[in-house]
C-alpha cells in the first residue's frame, strides 16, 4: 500500500482496470465512478487514494463502499465517502 | 513478425480457484508453472461462492460420497457422465482435507472437526432427507479459500502474470498444444508463452446475458480461445438461471423475500402468479416462478420502457419487519435499483448464474475431442478445469457448493495429469509453430486499424439483450430460431469492432473489444445448441418440450440422452454420449428427477 500511496502518477487505464472486481457488485459501483466522469475529475493525488483503496480485497471494499465498515486509512475517507455517494 | 518467448514446463490461464488449485500440484512437483490472469488472484471471481464446498466427511451425521453421487447425477438431470461424477464425489473428502492443511479457516465444531450444513439438493440415502454436507467459512467460502491457495502457490514459487491477457491457443501442424499468447496490459505488449502443456481456468461467461450474477471479468476467455483454436464446447445450452435478480444490474435479491411475503406483480399491478400457482403463488419452486415471469414479459405484461422485468412488491410488509428481517434488500434495492424497497417494488428479472457446459475434458482434466470415430480422444498438452470446462458432473443443472467442488477436484486432477504429462516429454519442448503469434497480432491489427466498425459496448449490448430475451430460463421455439438469426448479424459487427483509443498502455476500450471475441463464441454456441434441443432437461426448459407421461418434465431420453457438441466451423453440431457407467459402482438408473 506504501508505494501505491507514494505514486503519484497512477496511470488512468490501470486505474480503470482495477475497477474490474470478483464481486458484481463493487462492479457496478466503481462502472458509475466511470461512466459518470468521475475519475477524469480527480486530481492525482486523489488518484492515488483510489487506487490504494482498490487494493482491499473485495469483501472488505464491499463492506466498506456499503456502509458495513469503515476503512482503517482515515486519509482514504474522501474516496471512500465518492464510491458511497454514487 | 516475432514476438518475445517466454518459456515455462506448464501455463495456467486464469488464477481463480481451478486455475490456483492445479498450480499448487504442478509448482510442487518442481515444475516451471506461469499463472496468467487479468486480475489480481485473490479478486477472481470465485470470492463470491458463499454456500460451501460438498464433502460427505460425516461430521456431523452419517454421510456417503455415493448419496452424493447419487444427488449429483439426479441433479443433472442425468445428463452428468457417471465416471466423473463418481471420481468428483470420492474424491471430496481428500480435497477439503487438504484445502484445511493448507490453513482455509473453515467453521468448526465444538469436536473441533469442520463444520457442515444442508443446501438444496443434498440428501442421504439417496435421496431420502436433507444431509449437512456443505463445508463452509462462513459467508466467505471462496474467499477464503483464494487466499489460502494463493498463499501455497508463492510458497511453491508458482510465477503469476499477472494484469496480463491470455489471446489465443497455440496449436503446432500436429495439432498437440503448445502455448498460449498474451498480452501484457502495462505495455499493450503481446508474448508466446511455450509451454509442454496449457491448462485454461477462466471461469464461466455469465456476462453473455443482459442480467448475469456475474463479475465483468467473466466474458469466457478461455472457452472462446478453445472455439478458435477448433475445439468443440460441449452441452453450451445449459445455463442455471435465479428468478430474481435486480434488472439491469444482476445483483441476487434472496428468495428469502417472497418467503416473508413479497408479492411479483406484472404492469398492471396483477399479482400474476395466482394464475400460474394457485396455491404456492409467490413460493411455487424457482423454475415454475422463472418461467411465468417469463411468460409475463413475453406476452407483453412486463414493466418498465422496455417491458423487460416485473416487479418484487414488499411495499406492504411493515416497514420494521423489511428493516429486522430483510435489511439487506432494501440496502441491494437503493444501490442497485435506485429504489426504496419499503416504499416502491423493486424490478426483478430471471438472472443468469452458472455455466454448465464448456470445454469438453474427461475426469483427469483432458481436454478430449472428437477423432477418428472415438468420441472423446485427449488433445496433447491441453488441460481445463472449473466453470470454463465441462467433465460433465453438472450436466443439466449444478447442485449448490458442488461447484467448489468441482474446481478443487478437477484443478487437482488436470495438475496431477500434467505433471505425469510433462514428465514424460523430451527435456526439450515441442517446437513452435512459425507463425504462433500470427493470428493474435492480427486481430489487434485488425482492430487498430478499424474504420467505420461498430461500438464495441453496442455491439455486446445487442448480444446480451438477445441472449436474454431469446434463449433465457425458459425458452420458446420460434424465439430461439429468431434468436439464432440475430445472433449471426451480432457476429457480423463484432467482427468489425472499432476502438478510438488506440494506446498501449492499459487500454481497457482494447481489452473490453479482446473480450467480446470471446463472449461471442460463447452466445453462438449457447443459443445454436439450445436451439436443436428439442427436449427439456434441467436448466433447459421448452414450452415445446412440456410435461407427457412418456416424457416427465419434457426430458426425451430416446433421442436427447446425450451430449452437443457445438463447433464453431460453419456452427455445425454432433453428439457424444453420456457416460452412464460409474467407475466401480453400479449405474444410478434414469428415473423422473423430482423433490
Amino acid at each position: 500500500m506504501d508505494e501505491a500511496a507514494n505514486d503519484q502518477t497512477v496511470n488512468m487505464g490501470r486505474l480503470r482496470w482495477h475497477c474490474r472486481r470478483g464481486l458484481l457488485e463493487l462492479d457496478l459501483v466503481l462502472q458509475r465512478v466511470i461512466d459518470r466522469g468521475l475519475l477524469e475529475e480527480l486530481s492525482e493525488q486523489q488518484r492515488a487514494e483510489l487506487f490504494e483503496l482498490l487494493h482491499y480485497d473485495d469483501i472488505t471494499l464491499l463492506a466498506i463502499v456499503s456502509g458495513r465498515a469503515e476503512c482503517e486509512e482515515p486519509r482514504l475517507k474522501g474516496m471512500v465517502d465518492l464510491l458511497r455517494s454514487v | 513478425m516475432s514476438v518475445p518467448v517466454r518459456k515455462f514446463d506448464a501455463v495456467i490461464v486464469g488464477a481463480g480457484g481451478a486455475g490456483l488449485r492445479a498450480a499448487i500440484q504442478l509448482s510442487e512437483a518442481g515444475l516451471r508453472t506461469a499463472v496468467i490472469s487479468k486480475v489480481f488472484p485473490t479478486r477472481s471471481h470465485t470470492v463470491a461462492a458463499q454456500g460451501g464446498v460438498a464433502a460427505s466427511l460425516g461430521n456431523s451425521e452419517e454421510d456417503h460420497w455415493h448419496w452424493h453421487m447419487y444427488d449429483t447425477v439426479k441433479g443433472s438431470d442425468w445428463l452428468g457422465d457417471q465416471d466423473a461424477i463418481e471420481f468428483m464425489c470420492r474424491k471430496a473428502n481428500e480435497v477439503v482435507i487438504e484445502l484445511e492443511h493448507y490453513g482455509m479457516p473453515f467453521d468448526r465444531l465444538d469436536s473441533g472437526k469442520i463444520y457442515q450444513r444442508p443446501f438444496g439438493g443434498h440428501m442421504s440415502n439417496f435421496g431420502e432427507k436433507p444431509v449437512r454436507r456443505s463445508c463452509a467459512a462462513a459467508d466467505r467460502t471462496g474467499h477464503a479459500m483464494l487466499h489460502a491457495m494463493y498463499q501455497r502457490n508463492v510458497k511453491a514459487n508458482t510465477q503469476f502474470f499477472i494484469e496480463w491477457m491470455a489471446l489465443d491457443l497455440i496449436r503446432d501442424e500436429e495439432g498437440d498444444v503448445v502455448g498460449v499468447t498474451a498480452m501484457e496490459m502495462e505495455t499493450g505488449e503481446v508474448f508466446v508463452f511455450h509451454a509442454k502443456a496449457v491448462l485454461f481456468a477462466t471461469g464461466g461467461a455469465g456476462r453473455i446475458y443482459y442480467s448475469s450474477t456475474n463479475a465483468f471479468i467473466n466474458t469466457g476467455d478461455g472457452v472462446g480461445m478453445a472455439a478458435r483454436a477448433g475445439i468443440p464446447l460441449e452441452d453450451m445450452e445449459f445455463w442455471q438461471f435465479h428468478p430474481t435478480g435486480v434488472a439491469g444490474a444482476g445483483v441476487l435479491i434472496t428468495e428469502g423475500v417472497r418467503g416473508e411475503g413479497g408479492i411479483l406483480r406484472n404492469a398492471s399491478g396483477e399479482r400474476f402468479m395466482e394464475r400460474y400457482a394457485p396455491n404456492a403463488k409467490d413460493l411455487a419452486s424457482r423454475d415454475v416462478v422463472s418461467r411465468a415471469m417469463v411468460t409475463e414479459i413475453n406476452e407483453g405484461r412486463g414493466c418498465g420502457p422496455n417491458k423487460d422485468h416485473v416487479m418484487l412488491d414488499i411495499t406492504h410488509l411493515d416497514p420494521a419487519t423489511i428493516m429486522k428481517r430483510l435489511p439487506g434488500i432494501r440496502e441491494i434495492g437503493i444501490q442497485f435499483a435506485g429504489v426504496d424497497a419499503i416504499k416502491e417494488p423493486l424490478p426483478v428479472v430471471p438472472t443468469c448464474h452458472y455455466q454448465m457446459g464448456g470445454i469438453p475434458t474427461n475426469y483427469n482434466g483432458e481436454v478430449v475431442v472428437p477423432k477418428d470415430g472415438s468420441p472423446s480422444v485427449p488433445v496433447k498438452g491441453f488441460y481445463a478445469a472449473g466453470e470454463c470446462a465441462c467433465a460433465s458432473v453438472h450436466g443439466a443443472n449444478r447442485l449448490g457448493t458442488n461447484s467448489l467442488l468441482d474446481l478443487l477436484v478437477f484443478g487437482k486432477s488436470s495438475g496431477e495429469s500434467m505433471v505425469e504429462f510433462i514428465k514424460a516429454q523430451p527435456a526439450a519442448h515441442k517446437p513452435l509453430p512459425a507463425n504462433a503469434a500470427d493470428f493474435s497480432l492480427s486481430r489487434i491489427n485488425r482492430l487498430d486499424n478499424q474504420k467505420s466498425g461498430a461500438a464495441v459496448g453496442a455491439t455486446r449490448l445487442a448480444m446480451q439483450r438477445t441472449m436474454q430475451a431469446h434463449c433465457g430460463v425458459f425458452r420458446f421455439k420460434d424465439m430461439l430460431a429468431e434468436g439464432v438469426s440475430k445472433i449471426l448479424e451480432i457476429e457480423k459487427m463484432a467482427a468489425v469492432t472499432e476502438i478510438q483509443d488506440k494506446s498501449k498502455v492499459f487500454n481497457t476500450a482494447r481489452l473490453e473489444a479482446l473480450e467480446l471475441d470471446n463472449l461471442i463464441e460463447v452466445a453462438k454456441a449457447t443459443i445454436v445448441s439450445a436451439n436443436a434441443r428439442t427436449e427439456s432437461r434441467g436448466a433447459h426448459v421448452r414450452d415445446d418440450a412440456t410435461d407427457t407421461p412418456e416424457r416427465p418434465d419434457g426430458r426425451d431420453d430416446v433421442n436427447w440422452l446425450k451430449h452437443t457438441l457445438w463447433h464453431r466451423e460453419g456452427n455445425k453440431l454432433e453428439y457424444k454420449p453420456v457416460n452412464m457407467k460409474p467407475l466401480t459402482v453400479d449405474t444410478i438408473a434414469l428415473k423422473k428427477r423430482a423433490y
